[in-house]
């Protein structure tokens, strides 16, 4: 045994390099900065092979917290490279010591001003060599900006949620699954929550909880024959105006007013237009504000589509029946307070299977981590259940 | 036997010799079926028959933190394969693990900088990693492209959406890099951004790039070995054409235009190419000109599996699971066996054996006869999960991965 533990010393003094220790190395901040420097097209990558290798030779446990937040605005390339430079050294260090030194990462996780990603990957090297760690810190993160710390938190309150039903204890299960609603923001959660309250007598209009726009001005169908309408600018790019009648040589066409139920606000413009292919259709909504501030326009369909906010054109894909999901696109831009326009256009191509006959889209406003967003002329939910989430929202 | 005999006989073993040194060279499978694209191995016999649940022949089983239907590769000493996971499958994984011990190595993480979306089955760690010998490169559905050292070492990062945002499948992308000398070739071939990229292997920066049809596709690129390693070339293929460039400058060298399957892939082998188009049809390149074509044989229906070639034969399985196995040289059907379920990835021909692993982790061994005219079910093997993945065999070892496990399968 002993000797067992002089060796692992000898190793550690052998193979720890010697500015390991210091924290916040003061040569490691140019390091960070050219790996923060990598750009799209593999620009600056010869600087940051070097400063990498340089970073995981120098740097030590004590400077991970330094090079987590140079992940603080950094692009997605260039977290990536500071990513695998955290893991490297915290790797080397746990294989040659057997443990790490948490105190510099816990103060880094609870700073919510850092990268969300970057304090997600510090909790794990935390977890990873103290299991005691998630109990201690995860029931606070119920509203963390991280993701993944959240999802966490609220997977806690759906497994109290299940206990206290298991016993019997109706009031406290719905109490707890109400709270984890407020937090949630995975689909899958959401549904165990929305499918355990509608059990216990306590549906949630989901639609609303997630702002899901559910009122649409529609128009079409404009010609997309061999793809061509999806860059054609028809007259509703031109201006979003309801009482416009648009000539096309299938005959006038006029914007109609449609409202959807779907829990997801699914808008099947195959029923709401008509069934055509080759086809192209535009909806448009009204979305109030009462502040100039940061959205995100997050649209689902599979099919070829542009999103616009006030005219400006935010997302575009040309693709048709490749998948479609919750969130499958996300438009990012500014509302404006008063009156706001989203159009959408939505391109329907001329295949013939079966699987390619939907003309179909989704579109919900949210904020940054998918918190929605509502049109402050939005009516109530549809249901009483989801009033905390409600008022979670509208603040 | 006469003096001259004796000779010719000596001579044609030592020119077997070496090609199996040539094929085997260093006992890798480096790559998505395998050094030359074909998934053949002539020095390994794994076992013909192993069970997870007991244990038989499983040299060893490592836990896998993600998902993923991309091959395990062996580099070496080391056995490298990559997950996805996260909801979003936007966490993407690196792991090494000790071919001999099955002890994990090493494991590094990114996160995805592309589309991640893809269809429940499939996964973001689509694509199988490839490597040189001393590099490894780990490839995703969102288009992210991680260089690292055998240890671990980030050499560079590319996010090739991040350079196209329009590259990407929300089906799932699977189109697995080959190297050739010191280039990767990353095929990207959607309905957005559609391309092929020659990536420097030591700097992550692209050497060329070239146009491909904006059609989904999900086949890989695949090596065309010339007379000398620098002629090596890159055969890339989509649902109208298959087309062959240089791998080093990006210079198209043909273009055969024909419905081509989307998902399995070519082979090619002696100077033939062998392409899953209307059945399979054998072509045979001539200069820049389109290449002859040899032979086409329309009831040789390739399933997602790809073909592989070897011996004068051309094995394949169909949509229903039938293995088929034709004369490479004109198409002619010599026996057919129905296997026992579905089957995704390319199966795997050691020696004589040809190893078929199919969705639901049951493997059949068929031993192909000396004169190539029979084909017999010789074992069977079974892994609990779903697979997906196609085997790498190296040194009488098989490797398999299931979204939860990676199986070393070996005798004791």
């Amino acid at each position: 045994m002993r000797f067992h533990t002089v060796a692992r010393l000898c190793l550690t003094v052998c193979l720890v390099p010697p500015g390991m220790a210091a924290a916040g190395s003061p040569g490691l901040a140019p390091l960070v900065q050219t790996l923060r420097n990598v750009q799209p097209e593999g620009k600056g990558h010869l600087a940051a092979t070097s400063a990498w290798a340089e970073l995981t030779e120098q740097a030590g446990v004590d400077d991970l917290p330094t090079i987590l937040a140079g992940m603080d605005g950094a692009s997605p390339l260039a977290a990536n490279w500071l990513r695998a430079a955290v893991d490297t050294i915290a790797e080397r260090h746990l294989h040659v010591n057997g443990t790490l030194p948490t105190q510099g990462l816990e103060e880094f996780l609870g700073q919510k001003k850092h990268n969300p990603r970057a304090r997600r990957l510090a909790f794990e090297w935390i977890a990873r060599v103290d299991p005691a760690a998630p109990l201690r810190l995860i029931p606070g993160m119920l509203d963390d900006p991280s993701l993944e710390l959240r999802r966490d938190a609220v997977a806690r309150l759906l497994t109290a949620a299940e206990k206290s039903l298991a016993e019997k204890n109706e009031r406290e299960a719905l109490a707890t699954y109400r709270k984890a609603l407020v937090s949630a923001r995975d689909l899958d959660q959401v549904k165990i929550i929305t499918e355990a309250l509608q059990k216990l007598g306590q549906p949630v209009d989901l639609a609303h909880h997630y702002g899901f726009v559910q009122d649409w001005m529609l128009i079409g169908p404009f010609d997309n024959h061999g793809g061509k309408g999806f860059d054609k600018i028809y007259p509703p790019e031109e201006a979003v105006d309801f009482a416009a009648a648009c000539s096309t040589p299938g005959g006038t066409l006029r914007w109609t007013r449609h409202h959807t139920d779907d829990d997801y606000g699914a808008v099947d413009l195959n029923k709401a237009v008509g069934k055509h292919m080759g086809a192209a259709g535009y909806a448009a909504a009204e979305f109030q504000s009462v502040a100039r501030r940061p959205i995100e326009l997050r649209l689902g369909s599979e099919n070829a589509v542009k999103i616009w906010l006030n005219g400006k054109l935010l997302a575009s894909t040309e693709a048709y029946h490749s998948n479609s999901a919750m969130d499958q696109y996300i438009g990012r831009g500014q509302l404006e307070p008063g009156r706001n326009v989203i159009l959408v256009k939505v391109c329907q191509n001329e295949m013939t299977v079966d699987w390619a006959q939907n003309w179909t889209f989704q579109l919900r406003a949210s904020d940054s981590i998918g918190k929605a967003v509502l049109s402050t002329d939005r009516p109530p939910p549809k249901s009483g259940a989801d009033q905390t989430a409600a008022k979670a929202n509208k603040e | 036997m006469t003096q001259s005999a004796t000779v010719v006989v000596r001579t044609a073993i030592v020119l077997l010799a070496v090609g199996l040194v040539a094929v085997g060279a260093a006992a890798d499978w480096p790559q998505f079926r395998g050094s030359n694209s074909n998934s053949v191995t002539r020095d390994a016999q794994p076992p013909v028959d192993w069970s997870d649940p007991q244990g038989r022949n499983i040299a060893w089983k490592a836990s896998l933190p993600g998902r993923g239907p991309s091959s395990p590769i062996v580099v070496g000493s080391r056995v490298v394969v990559t997950c996805s996971s996260g909801i979003n499958q936007d966490r993407l994984h690196v792991l090494c693990f000790d071919a001999e011990s099955g002890k994990p190595l090493w494991e590094r993480q990114f996160w995805a900088t592309g589309r991640t979306l893809s269809h429940p089955t499939s996964a973001n760690a689509a694509p199988t990693p490839a490597s040189d010998g001393k590099l490894i490169f780990a490839f995703y559905s969102s288009n992210d492209l991680a260089c690292l050292d055998l240890d671990g070492n980030l050499k560079w990062f590319r996010g090739l959406a991040q350079d196209f945002p329009q590259a990407g499948n929300d089906v799932g992308m699977s189109s697995s890099p080959v190297v050739i000398g010191d280039v990767v070739v990353a095929q990207v071939e959607c309905q957005g951004d559609s391309f092929a990229a020659g990536i420097d292997k030591n700097t992550g920066q692209s050497r060329w790039r070239v146009a491909r049809p904006r059609e989904s596709s999900w086949s890989s690129p695949v090596v065309m070995r010339g007379a000398e390693s620098g002629d090596d070339a890159v055969l890339l293929q989509s649902p109208l054409q298959i087309s062959a460039y240089r791998a080093d400058d990006g210079k198209e060298l043909w273009t055969y235009k024909a419905a081509c399957d989307g998902i399995s892939s070519a082979a090619a082998v002696d100077g033939i190419v062998y392409v899953p188009s209307k059945g399979m049809t054998a072509i045979k390149p001539a200069g820049s000109s389109e290449p002859q074509i040899v032979w086409n044989a329309q009831n040789l229906q390739p399933g997602a599996a790809s073909v592989v070639v070897e011996g004068g034969r051309i094995l394949l399985i169909n949509q229903a699971g039938v293995l088929t196995c034709a004369n490479a040289a004109d198409g002619e059907i010599l026996w057919r066996t129905r296997l026992d379920g579905e089957f995704w990835g390319t199966p795997a021909l050691a020696g004589n054996r040809l190893y078929c692993l199919s969705q639901k982790g049951t493997a059949q061994v068929v031993e192909i006869s000396a004169d190539g005219k029979r084909g017999e079910i010789v074992g069977t093997g079974q892994l609990d999960g779903v697979i997906l993945c196609s085997p790498a065999i190296v040194s009488g070892a098989l490797y398999v991965r299931s979204d939860g496990h990676l199986w070393k399968i070996a005798a004791p």
